[in-house]
């Protein structure tokens, strides 16, 4: 064990957990965010998806050694009270059904938002193909980004 | 602003003031047990001793909150629920919070949702129970202002007297009017009047789920909780022979290992620990006989059943001799893998077992049975057990009405603790100890008349049992089929058990998801075989199901049937499922790596819509359902175990696969149907009828994979 020390949701944290441990785990376990959820363990579904530096990342594989010193964004702190763009688009087209994936759609299309302000077609299927939804919620989700392309380029928050 | 109130919720109906309203559920329809295939004993029956419910709260802050008696995994039965109070109370949409209520027989009757059935089951008392709060806050209206009840009105949270146009708000209403008894006959709104039941009014459950706040099982933390995993026999049926934990106890975190009726438990201060220590478990198992089967012996199994005698589940004319009779005949054997239901929340239930009573966190379909089952397990009554149905993150029958062995497993778990603790079952547990769509097998005969119309229709189905059999039939093993709209004049359906060891149950539109790829592909075949359009045949044997035409004929117009672009084909389907009528079409394009869904139109009419929206998502979602069945889902056996894991080897449909989907919905003011398992069946055939358009080849096993194409 041994403290490890980075930045979540732009507050200074610090944690004694093993360094080989998933960020996901500490994350949900440890800490108490629940936004973030476990769908897989090997990177394959998405919806543990949280920003690292800015960079939509598998919290699930991602290691705490690898957190230290880093800026961990998550579901919770990706807005003060879910003004963000991707999250008012969202609520526009009422996008979840079940709503399990969606903390990791949300963070994934932030992401791709931050990256292309416009993204295309294949822009989204490139950054979204690996988050699931089982509910198949990709034609809403796929909307959504557009409008939440939209809504930022009006000034950001709507 | 709509938000749900996260207090304890037998205390917050206790401890807050306002209009509490009760009402009595109905008697059931014994059919609407038998549509999900589960004797009616338990089901959907009327609270003992009749007491009444409890559904709305009325706050002196004006807010409305509903306690809705369903779960909520998707589907939208809860705002849809809502809807149908609000229409009736005229309170004021924006105001309204919803709760899922809690597990409450004596009040709710059998809490569960499956089958498509909340707004079938909750059209009429949830409209009565708005109605009767509306007169009842307009009666103590009428009693402040000292006139006649008929002078008054509700409207949008309030009372109005028509003649001095004064207005009294609900919440200034609700204690007065909740002393008052409850009105005998209250009349329910003409539809034309309907404001709220109709419109897209959005889900009251997005806000918190856009923002990471709504709570589902396995986001559980009760105060000194423990994380647990278990390692069960990866043989159906095996059971614990011995287990060494010393290496286990040794891994940081670890708390204990235990044994539970299936297998062994490691508990740990977290999920991570607990997946660790269970790496260092060794396990012998005791796999029983279940270790010799596999794929290929089910396979062969289903082969043998089928040359037995059925029980008959549809018999129309004589079979035997309209295909005797008939001007050509063709035969064909079809069968479907079985498959996992897969949703996106990984199996789990906490419980925290004490002296006196137990708590327990479940994103369950099926709260009161789940309760019992604790409450069985832990040797309590179930009134001593505290139980939070949290939000379902996917459910699709996986979390329906069954043994709930997940709930089990962990009530066995916390009964030798103290401290709460939480079982989590990691993708690869969720894939290999699921409760399986079952696999089946169906030999069709089919004959023609002179002219190339189908006259003559035959299938003889082996497939596992639900585990309910009425002579001989399982009603649900053989739906799709049994409930055929086509006109064929000489129809035998049968049916023979088949049982494995592979468990199975419920998984969306139970029966009709497997039986209308077969119906709708060898109805296919036999419009190829008489020269006919598929589109043709449809329509000239649906002449006594107006509503099925209906849509068929929209389908057919709004895809341009007969006229795809270039390079693409097109297939159809129709069928009935959830009591919804839908027809698909989808477009698609073969190439060596695979199909290419283009495009799928559907139209369904599913009666008095209630939320446009909500239809909409669960039209799209039930497609996307069936495209993972079409082209990507099978569980295989080899020595007893289920071969897929993760999503590696059980993949599911993903974004960059999306067809455009063109939905179409049919105004209605027949009674609302089932929307959830309405859409997922069709898209199946759709697409192998659309292969065959493409390629010639007829694709009678799923999935439809690219190396059975050439």
């Amino acid at each position: 064990m041994a403290s490890i020390k980075f930045t979540l949701n732009g507050k200074q944290q610090a944690v004694d957990v093993a360094p080989d441990m998933p960020l996901l785990w500490v994350l949900r376990d440890t800490l108490g965010l629940t936004g973030t959820k476990f769908g897989c363990g090997m990177a394959l579904c998405g919806a543990c998806t949280v920003h690292i530096n800015g960079t939509a990342t598998r919290s699930c594989v991602t290691l705490m050694s690898s957190v230290a010193g880093k800026s961990v964004t998550t579901i919770e702190g990706l807005s003060a009270d879910g003004n963000h763009p991707v999250q008012v688009a969202w609520m526009e087209a009422d996008v979840p059904q079940c709503g399990y994936c969606q903390s990791g759609q949300i963070m994934t299309a932030a992401s791709l938002l931050a990256k292309k302000a416009r993204p295309t077609e294949a822009d989204i299927d490139e950054a979204m193909h690996g988050n699931i939804c089982r509910c198949g919620t990709y034609q809403a989700i796929r909307l959504a980004i557009h409008r939440a392309a939209e809504i930022k380029a009006q000034g950001g928050r709507a | 602003m709509t938000t749900t109130i996260n207090v304890s919720r037998r205390g917050f109906l206790t401890a807050t003031g306002g209009l509490v309203l009760g009402f009595v559920l109905p008697d059931r329809s014994r059919l609407a047990a038998q549509q999900v295939g589960i004797p009616p004993a338990n089901l959907f029956a009327p609270p003992p001793g009749g007491k009444p419910n409890a559904y709305i709260h009325i706050a002196p802050d004006e807010s409305v909150t509903f306690l809705i008696p369903k779960g909520e995994m998707g589907q939208g039965p809860t705002t849809a629920c809502s809807q149908l109070l609000a229409e009736e109370l005229e309170c004021d949409w924006a105001k309204v919070r919803m709760e899922i209520a809690p597990v409450d027989p004596a009040s709710y009757g059998h809490q569960t949702t499956v089958g498509s059935m909340a707004i079938r089951t909750s059209w009429e008392p949830l409209r009565r129970a708005g109605a009767e709060a509306r007169e009842m806050l307009i009666q103590a209206a009428s009693q402040k202002w000292r006139v006649e009840a008929s002078q008054c009105r509700a409207e949008n949270g309030f009372v109005i007297n028509r003649a001095s146009s004064a207005r009294l708000s609900y919440g200034s209403l609700a204690e007065t009017a909740a002393k008052l008894p409850l009105p005998a006959n209250v009349a329910l709104k003409d539809p034309k009047d309907f404001h709220i039941i109709g419109k897209p009014v959005k889900r009251l459950d997005t806000r918190e789920k856009v923002t990471g706040r709504a709570k589902f099982g396995i986001d559980a933390r009760p105060e000194g909780l423990l994380y647990a995993v278990v390692e069960r026999c990866p043989v159906f049926g095996g059971k614990v022979a011995s287990f060494d934990s010393s290496k286990v106890k040794a891994v940081p975190g670890v708390k204990d290992v235990v044994p539970t009726s299936r297998g062994v438990a490691v508990v740990a201060d977290s999920t991570w620990a607990a997946l660790q220590g269970r790496k260092v478990l060794t396990v012998q198992w005791d796999e029983g006989a279940g270790s010799s089967v596999s794929s290929a012996s089910i396979r062969q199994m289903f082969v043998d059943r089928a040359k037995e005698k059925g029980a008959v589940a549809r018999k129309e004319g004589d079979a035997e001799s309209g295909l005797a009779k008939a001007a050509k005949r063709i035969e064909a054997v079809y069968e479907v893998p079985f498959l996992s239901h897969t949703p996106m929340e990984p199996m789990n239930c906490t419980v925290h077992a004490r002296p006196d009573g137990a708590e327990v966190w479940a994103s369950t379909q099926s709260p009161t049975t789940s309760r019992k089952v604790v409450a069985d397990t832990l040797g309590l009554p179930p009134e001593k057990v505290n139980f939070h149905t949290m939000y379902c993150g996917g459910g699709f029958g996986r979390r329906g009405e069954g043994e709930l062995d997940w709930v089990l497993e962990a009530a066995e778990v916390a009964k030798q603790f103290t401290l709460p603790v939480k079982v989590t079952y990691t993708r690869e547990d969720d894939t290999q100890q699921d409760y399986y769509r079952p696999a089946s097998y169906v030999e069709f005969s089919g004959g023609l008349d002179a002219e190339g119309w189908p006259a003559a229709l035959m299938a003889k189905i082996a497939c596992p049992s639900f585990g309910f059999l009425r002579d001989g039939v399982d009603f649900t093993a053989v739906v799709g089929l049994s409930d055929l709209h086509y006109e064929i004049p000489d129809l035998l359906v049968d049916y023979r058990i088949a049982n494995t060891i592979v468990p199975v149950s419920y998984w969306r539109a139970p029966g009709a998801n497997q039986n209308t790829f077969f119906a709708e592909s060898f109805l296919d075949e036999l419009a190829a075989a008489g020269g006919k359009d598929p589109l043709e045949v449809r329509r000239r044997l649906l002449g006594k199901t107006p509503r099925m035409l209906n849509v068929l004929n929209l389908a057919a117009e709004k895809a341009n049937w007969g006229k795809p672009p270039a390079g693409r084909f097109q297939g159809v389907a129709v069928g009935n499922a959830a009591g919804a009528f839908v027809a698909q079409i989808a477009e698609i394009s073969v190439s060596r790596s695979g199909v290419r869904v283009h495009r799928v139109v559907c139209a369904v009419d599913c009666g008095l819509v209630i939320n446009p929206g909500i239809l909409q998502q669960q039209v799209e979602g039930g497609i996307v359902f069936g495209l993972s069945a079409a082209l990507k889902g099978e569980i295989t056996i080899e020595r007893g175990r289920v071969q897929q894991g993760n999503f590696d080897t059980y993949n599911v449909w993903r974004i960059d696969e999306m067809p455009k989907i063109d939905v179409h919905i049919v105004p209605s003011k027949e009674r609302p149907t089932g929307a959830g398992e309405a859409t997922n069946p069709q898209i199946v055939p759709a697409i192998s009828n659309a292969v065959f358009a493409a390629t010639g080849k007829r694709i009678r096993k799923l999935p439809i994979r690219a190396a059975n194409l050439a």
